[in-house]
């Protein structure tokens, strides 16, 4: 783009602000079910450092950066959530069903290991998927349908 | 010693609801600002002043409730309204908010 404008400070300041809220996603993601936190808002917070990545250094460097496909991540998501969930029928429980223990970690102390982190991970993965697909998308079609219609696959990752 | 710890806390207590009064009307006027602004800038700068309040808004709200369940919060709009804020400002100068040029 010629006349693209100078973000330097944006730029400068997104490789912060950035891992700062991927740090706090993953804080919030483990805070889990007994304080705010949880999957979902994790990965909203992820999906929210991610999509600043992408508004300061561009769609393509970000792809070259991490190359994940997010339709994969979201059903990955999904996969995790369905069999953690199916898993509870090994031990003769009702579907969706959890536990949990405590186990001392030295230098942490006491600490509550719930199985319902692992269904966690599954709604973590698939907000983040769920999240940037429709943002990606959105971004390449507005950017296709107005000014870039050079015959570009806008599928195309 | 107790006594005054008691009116401490309850001036404490008056004091933020009425800080919460306060940033009520301050809000309510940053909304008249977003929904008449004469140009878009006015409007964004109005988005990130609500946000700020919002802010405000938690911390007062965990002050009064005595829980610190909210400080989370406060960090999260405060993350999150910068997102908000840089979003707008991009949109205003560039139209598309995300590259997708080759070069």
């Amino acid at each position: 783009m010629e006349n693209s404008p100078n973000n330097l400070i944006f730029k400068t300041t997104t490789v912060l602000i950035s891992f700062l809220l991927l740090g706090f996603s993953v804080y919030l993601f483990f805070s889990g079910h007994n304080s705010p936190g949880g999957g979902f808002i994790g990965g909203l917070g992820t999906a929210a450092a991610l999509v600043l990545m992408y508004m300061a250094y561009g769609f393509k460097t970000v792809s070259k950066v991490l190359p994940i496909n997010y339709r994969i991540l979201t059903m990955t998501g999904v996969l995790i959530a369905i069999l953690t969930s199916a898993g509870s029928f090994v031990f003769g429980q009702p579907f969706l069903s959890h536990t949990f223990t405590y186990v001392h970690v030295p230098l942490i102390g006491k600490m509550e290991l719930a199985t319902a982190t692992l269904f966690d991970l599954g709604v973590y993965l698939t907000v983040v998927g769920i999240a940037l697909t429709i943002i990606l998308s959105i971004a390449q079609d507005r950017s296709t349908s107005e000014e870039n219609t050079s015959g570009q696959d806008t599928y195309s990752r | 010693m107790s006594a005054l710890q008691d009116d401490f806390a309850s001036i404490v207590q008056m004091v933020s609801i009425i800080c919460l009064i306060v940033l009520s009307v301050s809000i309510i006027l940053l909304i008249i600002r977003v929904l008449k602004g004469p140009t878009n800038a006015d409007r964004a700068v109005a988005l990130d002043a609500i946000g700020v309040n919002i802010m405000a808004f938690a911390a007062l709200l965990a002050i009064i409730l005595v829980t610190p369940n909210f400080n989370d919060i406060v960090l999260l709009i405060g993350i999150l309204l910068f997102i908000g804020t840089v979003a707008i400002a991009i949109y205003l100068e560039k139209g598309d908010l995300i590259d997708t040029d080759d070069n």
